[in-house]
């Protein structure tokens, strides 16, 4: 395989990862307000994600630096090109670090449960919106500088992308917070899980066909459907009281949407209006010495995290009880 | 104001601010490692209420540390995505790899460090705090070695056809010289900032007569902290002039006023410039100072601005090759100064806590607290002496500032994102201080036998 195509492939398992882990991050985020009646139960919705979500948080900064390394005309047009979503999704993602490190530490708390709710939704939605404008090309001239605006972005297809990633996070939240508590708490964390679901079906069925059907190639009709398959995977077993198989149902149907997403890309990374302009694996990237550099880096340090990762999750496997106990 | 200006006040005031909270974080991961292992190896239960306490406020510190680094990681492509393009291949790689290598180690053993005092066994239990200082270090590590670059470009070379940089050799980037004396710069730096930090926090809770064994016993160790690092800051930075004054001779001009090449050249004290002419009306100055610093002999010969300025006209075109002299040379004083201060008062409080003394009077303990400060001032003043020193470039030699900025990015855009940074930055200062300045009051609590929670759990979360 060429190792432009590898990286390709990285760069996806990287934002895969990402989305998989702090998605579910934002959908608790989200429903710290809703699921979180009382003091003590908010305390444990946010104790459910305190160990883990700044791990979670640098599969981001991991995909950006590896974009940087490997594409580097990639990750200066996208950056560039997309600046007030990602102006707004830093201060979203400011807010939410500090709000998760200090609202245990402070005298009072509801501000900062509005900045973790608000800070959670605008990304669970922006990235949607982000991703799904790559997908379907963007104006660049012959530099590759974009020259659309804001407006350019937020067009009806990218808002539907929007909309699926946030209801796809939320329901992925809920299934977490069902797995990762107990009693009313959990109880009250499957029932929305339900209609979470019945939501992302609908929104993201939606979004996936229009995708398919204006850019999508044969192969991923595949994960297109195993994406809809997780969802109502992740409904029957959240019905049935199985809280871990329904967790990882929701978590292959994330992967499966970024497939989908990246799958209908290649060998593009960020196809062009006019499709003479567009960046793609061969002129975005990086020259062969250090992609092979890059490629052992991640060969030998790649593994190394995921097991240290994954140990974190299996020490922090039990059930929360919240305060009653 | 252009969209070049407003991209640099953007870069300056979040890498300053972004650098505000890292030299803590470096140093003080160290100091609570080594109080944990204190209380693994003695079972002392004074060492367990200091780990606890400072790892409070490093706690605090550290979560302003990472929300700030990820608009760091953003900034290069959003305002800079010339720069990104040209320089991607080589500068992107030892970004990665800080992603890679330390980030992911830093944030996930932090985590199990926060949440897994009563989770896991005390050994794993202090290696996870081990690891996360590490990371830390480590992560400082790769990106001075992508400053470095930039400050002293090696292991590349130029595409003809793309006009673009291209990584020839990792490890001459990972090893350059440049990266290997500003690493031990920037630590030290660390080391004095978390000396005087964990020093003043100290001497207030001592003036307050709180928990006087405790903070006696830290007061001490942080003085003599501060001591030896701003010995090693000024061995690291003497080493950095000379290491400078070979790779640009004309940050090391500028960072002296000196106009003219000279032998022996002394080492400037006050001077008031006339940039216009290329002079000095006024220059005190300490004989042979700068030669010594700058080559290491009394008679050695520095460059002048103007004769480098002549050169570079001639290598690479007609242009002002000259950063604002004024800032350069004043930043360059001040850190220095700041430095020397900082270590003068660990001095002093080392003599006047001699053999377990306190000080009489309060002013000694006021002097300390305010001495927190010294250090932040000198970091600061450190880069925006390193950055602007380098202007007009941003990679020295290769590339200029004015050629990085986004081509497609308007004015409004920048503006309003540099407000809207600055004012968060003003206000998450605040809160961030009041939350310090809360636990320094609560102090060490009492550790009752058996329930540990977290450092940062009330009891409610200890599942
Ligand atoms: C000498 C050290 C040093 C320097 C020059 C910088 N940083 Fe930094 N950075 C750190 C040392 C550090 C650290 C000590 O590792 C931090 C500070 C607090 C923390 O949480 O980690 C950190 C955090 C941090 C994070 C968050 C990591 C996380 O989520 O755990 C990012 C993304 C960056 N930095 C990126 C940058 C970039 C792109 C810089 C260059 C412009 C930069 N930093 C300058
Ligand atoms: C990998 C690390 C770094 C890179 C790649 C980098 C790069 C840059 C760039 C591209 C600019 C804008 C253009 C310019 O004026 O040169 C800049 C400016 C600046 N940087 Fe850095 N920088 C780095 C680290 C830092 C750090 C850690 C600090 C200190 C806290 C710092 C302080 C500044 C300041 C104060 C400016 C403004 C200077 C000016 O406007 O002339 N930099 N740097
Ligand atoms: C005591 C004498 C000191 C000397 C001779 C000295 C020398 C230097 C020099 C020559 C540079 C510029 C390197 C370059 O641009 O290539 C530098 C940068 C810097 N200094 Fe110092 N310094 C001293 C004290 C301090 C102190 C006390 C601190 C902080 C506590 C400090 C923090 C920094 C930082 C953060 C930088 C920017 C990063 C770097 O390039 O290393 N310095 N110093």
């Amino acid at each position: 395989m060429e190792l432009t195509t590898v990286w390709f492939l990285l760069i996806a398992v990287l934002w895969t990862g990402y989305f998989v882990l702090e998605g579910f991050d934002f959908g608790v985020g989200i429903l710290l307000p809703v699921l979180g009646r009382d003091e003590a139960d908010r305390r444990t919705v946010l104790a459910s994600i305190g160990p883990v979500w700044d791990g979670n948080e640098v599969w981001l900064l991991v995909a950006g630096g590896a974009t940087f390394a490997a594409f580097p005309e990639w990750y200066a047009t996208l950056f560039s090109g997309f600046y007030v979503p990602l102006f707004l999704i830093l201060v979203a993602l400011i807010l939410r670090g500090v709000a998760i490190e200090y609202r245990n530490k402070s005298d009072s708390t509801r501000g900062w449960d509005r900045a973790m709710f608000f800070g959670s939704l605008l990304p669970a939605f922006l990235w949607g919106v982000a991703f799904a404008n790559i997908v379907r090309g963007v104006p660049l001239d012959a530099d590759h500088e974009y020259t659309g605006s804001l407006l350019t972005l937020l067009n009806p297809y990218a808002l539907l992308g929007g909309l699926a990633t946030l209801v796809l996070f939320v329901l992925h939240g809920a299934l977490f917070l069902a797995l990762r508590t107990t009693g009313d708490l959990r109880a009250r964390a499957v029932s929305l899980a339900g209609k979470a679901g019945l939501a992302a079906l609908a929104v993201g069925g939606a979004f996936l066909v229009i995708t398919q059907l204006t850019a999508g190639r044969p192969a991923t009709w595949v994960s297109a459907a195993l994406a809809a398959a997780g969802i109502a995977g992740a409904l029957a077993a959240t019905r049935r009281g199985r809280d871990g198989r329904a967790f990882a149902a929701n978590a292959v149907a994330i992967v499966a949407v970024t497939v989908t997403l990246f799958g209908n890309l290649w060998p593009d990374v960020m196809p062009a209006l006019d499709p003479a302009h567009s960046l793609t694996v061969e002129n975005a990237s990086s020259s062969p010495y250090t992609l092979t550099v890059m490629t052992w880096v991640a060969v030998v340090f790649t593994p190394l995290v995921l097991a240290y990762q994954g140990w974190t999750y299996w020490v922090f496997r039990r059930r929360l009880t919240g305060s009653g106990t | 104001m252009d969209v070049l200006d407003l991209s640099r006040w953007q870069f300056g005031i979040t890498t300053v601010y972004h650098f505000l909270f890292v030299p803590l974080t470096i140093g003080l991961s160290i100091i609570v490692a080594g109080l944990q292992t204190a209380w693994h190896r003695t079972k002392n239960p004074t060492y367990l209420r200091l780990t606890k306490f400072w790892g409070k406020l490093f706690l605090i510190n550290f979560a302003m540390g990472v929300v700030t680094g990820i608009v760091q990681e953003f900034q290069f492509g959003m305002n800079w995505s010339d720069y990104s393009r040209f320089v991607g291949d080589v500068f992107g790689a030892p970004l990665a790899m800080e992603g890679l290598m330390a980030f992911f180690l830093e944030s996930t053993f932090l985590g199990l460090w926060i949440f897994g005092w009563d989770r896991l066994p005390p050994r794993l239990h202090l290696m996870t705090i081990w690891l996360a200082a590490i990371g830390t270090n480590l992560s400082a590590y790769f990106i001075l070695a992508a400053n470095s670059w930039m400050q002293h470009p090696v292991g590349y070379r130029m595409n003809p056809e793309t006009g673009r940089a291209e990584l020839t050799d990792i490890w001459a980037v990972l090893t350059n010289s440049t990266t290997l004396v500003t690493f031990p710069h920037v630590i030290f730096g660390a080391f004095v900032t978390a000396g005087a930090f964990v020093a003043g926090v100290s001497a207030w809770k001592l003036l307050k007569k709180k928990d006087v064994e405790l903070f006696r016993v830290s007061a001490r160790v942080a003085l003599a902290v501060t001591l030896v690092a701003s010995a090693g800051v000024a061995f690291s930075g003497h080493w950095q002039a000379q290491i400078m004054t070979e790779q640009q001779p004309m940050k090391m001009a500028a960072a002296e006023a000196l106009w003219e090449d000279e032998t022996s050249a002394g080492f400037s004290l006050f001077a008031v410039g006339d940039v216009e002419n290329g002079r000095n009306h006024v220059n005190v100055q300490i004989p042979y100072g700068l030669s010594l610093l700058a080559t290491n002999t009394l008679d050695g010969k520095v460059e002048g601005i103007n004769d480098v300025q002549a050169r570079y006209e001639a290598q690479y075109g007609p242009g002002d090759y000259r950063p604002v002299v004024g800032i350069a040379y004043w930043s360059f004083r001040l850190m220095i100064g700041f430095g020397v201060l900082a270590g003068l008062l660990a001095l002093a409080g080392l003599w006047l806590t001699r053999r377990g003394r306190l000080p009489g009077g309060p002013w000694f303990h006021r002097l300390a607290v305010i001495g927190i400060g010294l250090p932040f001032l000198a970091n600061s003043l450190g880069w925006i002496f390193t950055e602007m020193g380098r202007q007009p470039w941003t990679v020295y030699g290769i590339m200029r500032t004015a050629a990085a900025v986004s081509p497609g990015v308007d004015v409004t855009e920048v503006a309003l994102t540099l407000v809207g940074f600055t004012l968060l930055y003003a206000v998450l200062a605040v809160i961030e201080i009041r939350l310090l300045l809360k636990f320094i009051k609560i102090g060490p609590v009492e550790e009752q036998s058996g329930t540990e929670a977290g450092t940062d759990t009330a009891p409610a979360l200890s599942y």
